[in-house]
């Protein structure tokens, strides 16, 4: 028997037949989503092609995300469009705050282990955390799927990241993220899958497996997996579905293989303007800091909250500095409310609300003016990225973010998190 | 298959939203969004792209977005083709689907000059540069990827298809 990847496993069950990298097939996803800000550009396509029934029988799901609540008119039109389009064909509705397409996606169970998903967002790849081969496209290919049930896909060949060790307290998955792109830039995984494995995996949550299969996308990724474990069954069970395990064999061939031993990283900043600009935290102390953005599709999660108001309880977010807490869906909020860690963040002097990613592409909750310098736990930092041209962006951990927050300046959160 | 137009030169990651800011992408007019293509590494672009060009770039053009406005907004600002040292995987598909050619041609952004007229050959693999006999190989679409391109992008060989079911 060959020894396959996970990428080759799931690729070769949905085609029915053994398929090897640099394969171009034909295959039908599981699940396609769309989002707000492009996906009405497919709504668009669908409607000029005058494609009434689409050829795509599986889950179809529309998520007003980016630019909910909308923040102008004409967003507000797109939102109409895409709420008749659910309508019409019968899609799943995650309507003005439910939350960001993935994080949904994830939480609702709307993907499975071993489904194929496709989206109009690039950061599918993070529901590659729950084991599902799951990729961004263009509202072309989206519209091109939904019309005839089918995608073409080159099958790519598959990088191994082994991760070892154990994280310090005050440094997470976005941190080992950031140390990844540091060490092997922005173009390493382009065209390929990136498969995560190592002693460190079986003791990182579904939670921050997203954030590391998120980040894959700035790595140049198509897709990211983890294995389908213990972690990933239980998750499941919580949700009242019952899925196997699936790992990739032993012996299976990669292109290449990268280890990182998780002790030796230490809280990690992303630099104006490159994802793969990166230093540790402790080398840019002290650079004033005007927005902190937490949330995201990257860092919108309870632990990352959590971890944050670990920092900015009893404390207040520096003068002169604001901080835009988004939970990534109305559920992240709701346990967060629960749990007390909304009133901590109140407290501390963030504006909070819940289910848009509006900042991490200036769309809106918080757009940058010329000069002005963020530290935000999205995932890109591009020139303009979150608003002017000249403003600047540094990414980094929720933990980072909320440190820098309470001193209104860059901060390692190493001195404000022990054991 | 074949493209010409003047070199228009760009470095190492160029990301989709330098070429299409994010506060753009509510816009549907093409036209309109090619107004706003490049604009915050060169707000001259639109005008220097309207005599046709080429882009020349480094590594990972296009990396970042899904957003399949970079390409449209490039082609309407006069973008015949790009060619770089690598191109980010989504990029290149959304390129590929909307008629847009593009080519992998390792070294060019180094050998070609500024707004000199380039050729791109995209069945021979090969960027020329006629006045200085300069030809660069180069790795062009084949296979799924030319056909779709052939027929001037998805859409125009999904309209086929609809139409003959």
């Amino acid at each position: 028997m060959q020894s396959l990847t996970m990428t080759e496993k799931i690729l070769t069950a949905k085609v029915g037949g053994i398929v090897a990298p640099s394969e171009v097939v034909e295959v039908e996803p599981d699940l396609i989503g769309i989002h707000d800000i492009l996906g009405h550009i497919v709504v668009d396509i669908l409607e000029d092609l005058g494609v009434e029934k689409p050829g795509f029988k599986g889950r179809l799901a529309v998520f007003l995300d980016h630019a909910a609540p909308p923040p102008s008119k004409r967003y507000a039109e797109v939102h109409m469009q895409l709420r008749r389009f659910a309508r019409r064909l019968g899609a799943i509705l995650a309507d003005v705050g439910y939350g960001i397409m993935h994080q949904v996606i994830v939480e609702e169970g709307l993907a499975r282990p071993g489904d194929l998903v496709v989206a109009s967002d690039s950061h599918t790849t993070t529901i590659g955390a729950v084991g599902a081969f799951a990729t961004g496209m263009g509202s072309s290919d989206i519209a091109y799927a939904i019309a005839t049930g089918r995608i073409w896909l080159r099958i790519p060949e598959a990088v191994k990241v082994v991760l070892e060790g154990e994280l310090k307290p005050y440094v997470t998955a976005k941190d080992l993220a950031l140390a990844i792109l540091g060490e092997q830039g922005s173009s390493w995984a382009n065209y390929k899958s990136i498969e995560f494995t190592g002693p460190l995996v079986s003791r990182l949550s579904v939670s921050s497996r997203m954030t590391l299969t998120n980040m894959a996308t700035e790595m140049g990724a198509k897709a990211a997996l983890f294995p389908v474990d213990s972690m990933t069954i239980e998750y499941y069970e919580s949700l009242g579905v019952s899925v196997k395990p699936l790992e990739p064999d032993p012996g299976a061939s990669y292109y290449d293989e990268y280890t990182l031993e998780a002790s030796l990283v230490e809280p990690m900043l992303a630099l104006p303007d490159r994802v793969d600009y990166v230093e540790p935290v402790s080398s840019h102390e002290g650079k004033e800091v005007d927005v902190v953005f937490l949330g995201s599709c990257t860092n919108g999660r309870e632990e990352d909250f959590r971890l944050a108001a670990r920092i900015l309880r009893g404390r207040r977010v520096r003068e002169g500095t604001r901080c835009i807490a988004i939970p990534a869906s109305r559920r992240v909020y709701q346990r967060l409310l629960a749990e007390g860690v909304i009133s901590v963040l109140a407290s501390a002097g963030c504006v909070v609300a819940y289910g848009t990613c509006g900042p991490c592409w200036g769309g809106h909750f918080g757009v940058l003016g010329p000069g002005e310098v963020a530290v935000s736990t999205s995932n890109r930092n591009f020139k303009g990225r979150m608003g002017d041209p000249a403003s600047r962006v540094y990414l980094a951990s929720p933990a980072t973010a909320a440190a820098s927050a309470v001193e209104g300046r860059i901060t390692d959160p190493s001195r404000y998190i022990r054991g | 298959m074949r493209v010409s137009g003047k070199a228009y030169i760009l470095g190492d990651d160029i990301d989709t939203d330098v070429i299409i800011p994010g506060v753009y992408l509510v816009i549907k007019d093409p036209s309109e969004l090619a107004r706003h293509a490049l604009e915050p590494l060169d707000p001259e672009f639109y005008g220097k792209a309207r005599a046709g060009v080429i882009i020349v770039a480094g590594r990972n053009f296009g990396m970042g977005s899904s957003r399949e406005q970079a390409v449209i907004a490039l082609k309407a600002a006069g973008v015949r083709a790009v060619v770089a040292d690598s191109i980010s995987r989504i990029f290149y598909r959304n390129a590929v689907n909307n008629g847009l050619p593009v080519a992998i041609c390792p070294g060019a952004r180094d050998a070609i000059r500024h707004w000199e007229h380039v050729e791109l050959d995209l069945l021979m693999g090969r960027l020329l540069v006629p006045d200085r006999g300069l030809e660069i190989v180069c790795e062009t679409p084949r296979g799924i990827a030319l056909r779709i391109l052939e027929a001037g992008g998805l859409l125009s060989l999904l309209r086929r298809e609809l139409g003959r079911s």
